[in-house]
């Protein structure tokens, strides 16, 4: 049996790759979303290049220094007990590189009870919301109707882990987050603190607290607020998000070179609580 | 000890005066060095860390030709390239074999698509009538792809392509026919009452039927997703076994290339066009890179 496939869509693309991303011309400059690096680009951050390399617009000053403290205060925490943090401890304290640990620490941040999920989850739950605001739908309503969803997994455990039906709220550990306030005083100098998003972050609070949900807004809900104010799509989000916790879990692989090999959190055998069958012979 | 380590299928016995280390290891009740080592074959063993159970004689065999099948998809293969690429350049054996896992993890050929191709049998069973309306159910979406990505909410990019499908083949490869035609074999050669290998039964019997209905041509991944359920694995299991298997290959080719160097791997050191270059007198209309 013989179908169309896809044979001239492959050999278009067979040693031709088009981009606006930019590229190399080796010896002489780079060019990146059609400005030259070294000569047009100059004067842009690490931060700004970034951003413009993701979203293929350049962010002024201020904005650009929201994206960089957004890092500085929400994702870069020095605590090895962290899941991905972990990944790099572990992986100094075993004496593996720093990088591997890091890279893998930074795989490891696509994780579903923190990390890139919810972040990503609750960036498009609000711009979903404010769409459906926009149309006329009530608050109340559309979050009734998001709480009413059936779902066949749980953040927390079980086959099928999933996000939360309301992502954004609440956290693993404790319910209050440190991140918050501080967070909010940073915008607040730059006048980022009360974008249309950051409001409906807030208004979503509320009508759930009035729904008697116990719980908190977190920092992935105001993160996304704040992002979704500066106009980037979750798409861009999720790229400007993929390294947000990179120094955090640096951090914690520079802090595991300086001691033992070995010593980070060793357990021992009378540790594991084994709950299988008992002991049997491989017939 | 406040916190311990909760599983159900690892047990270890310290040594007498040392805490930390085991001197007894047990899998699912086996001690792994004292008696399993002796008699198990490696795959078994594999099979009995992911189901805490021994495979049956003919999970046995099936999980041996899913094993060959997988172990090397080629050095043109996504995943491959990418090992390939990290040893051309010189980087580490555990940089290759990320690279790998990595870029193997995904929709199109990956471990991913084995997951949905797994979940949707799941859900479809062996029931053409049903698969052929969770097909239609995929084509009705009719969105671009910039479409999905943009309503997404998850850090995958959606499916593109129905799973367990190729969307650029123009007939199902011989080694899918091949390894689905092995894999059906080996069970009825080593199960004597015939009962077993459902799914790799009925997708070789109803390959065409859903290549018609698809408009494409089976792939490797539904093969593997196959196998992956007649070995009585769920999705989750499926899809982390899929990258795990597909690991030796990826390694040798990662291996070779490092030895060879990066003069002898392809750079395309012509091939990439930057369409809006400022020195460029004429720029090109780029192909499908709308923003999202």
């Amino acid at each position: 049996m013989k179908f169309e496939g896809g044979i001239d869509k492959l050999s278009f693309w067979e040693n031709n790759w088009l981009t606006d991303m930019g590229g190399w011309f080796p010896g002489e400059r780079v060019v990146l979303r059609g400005q030259d690096m070294f000569s047009e680009l100059k004067d842009l951050t690490w931060m700004g290049q970034l951003m413009l390399g993701i979203c293929g617009r350049q962010f002024d000053e201020k904005q650009v220094q929201l994206f960089d403290g957004i890092w500085r205060i929400s994702t870069s925490f020095p605590d090895p007990r962290l899941w991905n943090n972990r990944i790099a401890a572990l992986a100094v304290s075993a004496r593996s590189t720093s990088n591997l640990g890091v890279s893998a620490g930074l795989a490891v941040s696509e994780a579903t009870i923190y990390g890139h999920r919810p972040l990503l989850a609750t960036m498009k739950f609000l711009c979903s919301t404010q769409e459906l605001l926009e149309r006329g739908e009530p608050l109340a309503s559309i979050l009734i109707e998001r709480l009413n969803i059936q779902v066949n997994g749980r953040p927390g455990s079980g086959k099928n882990r999933q996000v939360a039906k309301i992502p954004g709220f609440g956290r693993p550990i404790t319910k209050q987050d440190e991140r918050v306030i501080p967070l909010l005083e940073f915008a607040e100098t730059l006048g980022f603190s009360d974008g249309v998003y950051v409001r409906l972050a807030n208004d979503i609070e509320s009508m759930l607290q009035s729904f008697g949900h116990n719980l908190r807004m977190n920092i992935s809900m105001l993160m996304g607020a704040m992002c979704a104010d500066q106009g980037l799509t979750p798409r861009q989000y999720y790229h400007y998000i993929t390294l947000c916790f990179s120094a955090g879990i640096m951090f914690c692989a520079r802090d595991a070179e300086k001691k033992p090999e070995g010593s980070f959190f060793p357990h021992r055998c009378e540790c594991i609580d084994y709950q299988g069958p008992g002991m049997r012979d491989w017939e | 000890m406040k916190e311990k380590i909760t599983t159900a299928f690892w047990n270890e016995v310290a040594e007498p005066d040392d805490p930390y280390s085991a001197e007894r290891c047990y899998c699912s009740g086996y001690d792994v060095y004292g008696d399993l080592i002796k008699k198990a074959a490696w795959l078994d063993y594999l099979y009995l860390l992911f189901k805490q159970t021994r495979p049956t004689q003919e999970q046995s065999a099936l999980l041996n030709v899913l094993a060959i099948a997988v172990a090397n998809p080629g050095p043109r293969e996504h995943s491959v390239q990418a090992a390939m690429s990290a040893g051309a350049g010189g980087s580490g054996a555990a940089a290759s074999l990320m690279a790998a896992i990595g870029v193997g993890a995904g929709n199109l050929g990956g471990a991913r698509e084995v997951f949905h191709m797994m979940q949707a049998w799941q859900r479809c069973g062996n029931n053409l009538p049903r698969w052929l309306e969770y097909f239609a159910g995929f084509s009705e979406q009719n969105c671009s792809a910039s479409d999905v990505q943009e309503s997404s909410g998850d850090v995958w990019l959606p499916l593109e392509h129905p799973p367990g499908f190729a969307p650029h083949g123009v007939r199902c490869a011989q080694p899918v026919k091949q390894t689905l035609t092995r894999l059906v074999e080996c069970y009825k050669e080593s199960n004597r009452d015939g009962r077993g290998g459902e799914h790799t039964s009925w997708l070789l019997q109803h390959r065409e039927e859903l290549e018609v209905a698809v408009n494409m041509p089976l792939a490797m991944t539904s093969v593997i997703a196959a196998a992956m359920l007649d070995l009585e694995f769920d999705a989750e299991q499926g899809e982390m076994l899929t990258l795990l298997l597909r690991l030796p290959g990826a390694a040798a080719h990662a291996l070779e290339q490092r030895e060879r160097g990066w003069k002898s791997f392809p750079f395309h050191g012509d091939d990439l066009t930057v369409t809006n270059d400022p020195q460029r007198e004429l720029p090109i209309a780029p192909v499908n890179s709308s923003e999202i």
